[in-house]
């Protein structure tokens, strides 16, 4: 029973969200030619240079790139934390320019640089950020509690923020975005800095945001492996413009196609196996050496098992064979020419 | 109204935060203790001898109330740059509370503790000699709580527009030194040669302070006082209307 003691604490949220009504909600982000130029020293510098970007009701939308593409920018302007300087978006069903504080009601925005004084008691901090939606103390703090449970957060609530750990403060600033049960959730870089048991934590309360509570999660990160995992679809941007988008699996298969190493017995199988492996739909020119032949194809999952059987039907007998799917490093590089960690 | 609920929540928080580093309301208090205490004393001597209007407390003390306004509220720009560096102000932004009331639930904590900073100064100055109505201490504290509010105003509004510690820290000083100077706030500015009497007259906290002295002196009528107040009431506004633009600027 246990176990199920999280799934309880979010229940009040959920039974909300079905009053609201499905298809008011298909929706959640809608921005079109997204920009924001800087003036700094008489020069004008364009962070984001017109983004139009989609996120429907439910999805986790992974926003990746380098540092300083402009990912902050555009989740600032989008929480309406920066004014943009051209283009329209509409946020959880409000205008971003006409209505900005209708778009504050409804969304949440959990920052890199926190929430929270160190000196603060957490409980306070709690209660008082939800007051500023208008929410009374003791809801706030019923809710807050029940958040903090569901986070794994229960004893935290008379400590001083200072004293949790990175990743305990972390997840309460999740909390203190969540407080208003915001139907958006915006996360700026979520698991910097934190330690990789922290983060795949933190991944895990993330991703039962969504199943549990369907909210719409919106974050940005510079980590591949983040964006992977999180994800359901990924916007890649670089230099303030939206360079690729798709699932994690589109945006690999659609740039470098899966990697396929074959080793066989000797040369002249090599040479015959290469031929073979060219015959594959899809495949690129296959690279001899020696007597290891590599090619790319689209789907190596789909033409393992036709190679493998093409091989055996020529009497050819592989030593070994290897497939590596291409990681969204590599898709960064085939798409920008720069490693995401440059 | 959501702007006066917003700004109580403010500053409810801030307050609280306060409460728990008594030690920085403490040391706050200490500076014009000190002055009262290691200072005052060879006034008095000063007193006798030159051509002071009222006695040496009755000059002396409203120039450290003055001071006590100014200082109170210049340094409290700090705080709110380790509250934006913290993701305490973008968290507040991004809720839909009033925007000035951001910036005015702090300054409203400013103006308490610099008020019961004020209280404890002038209940140490009667223990030393300061005799003065009740009324003189009452239009004392509230000129105090006017400068430490637009001061506040303004040292929020450099510390957001600048989020440096670097920056906010001489310019308080450049700020602070020749308004200190030019107040007469140690020494009264009618003993100083005439050049510089005349510069220390366009500086409003001199009238400010003649204005306190002249109240303390139970000499409510003299047009100074008028003047004085006037003063605190535009700086106020001028602080406010400041620190409310920069608050606004955040999002620009």
């Amino acid at each position: 029973m246990n176990s199920y003691a999280p799934a309880n604490a979010f229940k009040p949220i959920r039974s909300m969200r079905q009053s609201l009504g499905d298809d008011s909600m298909a929706t959640m982000i809608e921005a079109r030619g997204l920009k924001r130029t800087y003036k700094a020293r008489g020069k004008s510098i364009e962070a984001v240079r017109g983004i139009d970007l989609s996120v429907a009701a439910g999805e986790i939308v992974g926003f990746l790139g380098p540092n300083g593409a402009g990912k902050t920018t555009t989740l600032k302007m989008l929480c309406t934390l920066l004014t943009p300087t051209g283009g329209s978006a509409t946020v959880a069903g409000s205008d971003l320019r006409q209505d900005p504080v209708g778009v504050r009601r409804k969304i949440g925005y959990v920052s890199q640089a926190g929430s929270t004084s160190p000196e603060a008691v957490v409980g306070e901090e709690i209660i008082s950020h939800a007051r500023l939606y208008g929410i009374d103390r003791k809801t706030a703090e019923a809710r807050g509690k029940e958040l903090l449970a569901a986070l794994d957060l229960s004893d935290v609530w008379s400590r001083t923020c200072g004293s949790l750990s990175g990743g305990q403060r972390r997840r309460l600033d999740i909390v203190m975005g969540l407080i208003h049960e915001p139907t958006l959730v915006f996360l700026d870089e979520p698991s910097t800095g934190l330690d990789p048991q922290s983060r795949a934590n933190l991944w895990t309360h993330i991703r039962s945001l969504r199943d549990r509570l369907g909210t719409t999660v919106f974050l940005t990160t510079h980590y591949m492996d983040e964006a992977d995992s999180l994800s359901d679809r990924i916007l890649i941007i670089d230099h303030g413009t939206i360079v690729a988008e798709g699932t994690p699996t589109e945006l690999k298969k659609r740039v470098s196609g899966d990697a396929i190493t074959l080793t066989l017995r000797h040369e002249e199988d090599a040479r015959r196996g290469a031929e073979i492996a060219a015959a594959l739909s899809g495949a690129d020119t296959p690279q001899i050496e020696a007597h290891v032949v590599r090619l790319h194809v689209p789907d190596g999952g789909r033409a393992l098992p036709v190679l493998l059987a093409d091989l055996t039907k020529a009497g050819i007998d592989a030593i070994g064979v290897d497939v590596n799917r291409p990681t969204l490093d590599d898709v960064f590089l085939t798409l920008t020419g720069r490693s995401l960690r440059d | 109204m959501t702007f006066f609920r917003d700004t109580w929540i403010i500053f409810s928080r801030a307050m609280r935060l306060s409460l728990r580093q008594p030690l920085w309301v403490l040391i706050g208090l200490l500076q014009p203790i000190l002055y009262l205490t290691l200072f005052g004393p060879m006034l008095q001597r000063i007193a006798a001898t030159s051509g002071f209007e009222g006695d040496a407390w009755q000059v002396f003390v409203p120039g450290l109330l003055v001071q006590l306004g100014i200082f109170g509220g210049l340094f409290v720009g700090f705080g709110i740059i380790a509250e934006w560096r913290s993701g305490v102000i973008d968290r507040q932004l991004v809720t839909p509370a009033a925007r000035a009331a951001i910036i005015c639930g702090r300054t409203l904590r400013d103006v308490v503790v610099i008020t019961v900073q004020a209280m404890v100064l002038c209940g140490c100055a009667y223990f030393m000699g300061l005799r003065v109505p009740p009324g003189a201490f009452l239009i004392g504290l509230v000129l105090v709580a006017l400068l430490g509010a637009a001061f506040s105003f303004i040292s929020n509004a450099i510390g957001l527009a600048t989020k440096s510690e670097d920056a906010l820290a001489p310019m308080v000083n450049t700020l602070a030194l020749p308004i200190l100077l030019l107040s007469g706030i140690l020494l009264p500015m009618n003993i100083a040669p005439q050049w510089l009497q005349i510069v220390s007259d366009f500086n409003p906290f001199k009238h400010i302070v003649e204005a306190l002295r002249a109240v303390f002196r139970s000499d409510f009528t003299n047009p100074i006082v008028w003047i004085g107040a006037l003063l605190a009431v535009v700086l106020v506004v001028l602080g406010a209307w400041v620190g409310s633009r920069t608050l606004a600027a955040q999002t620009r």
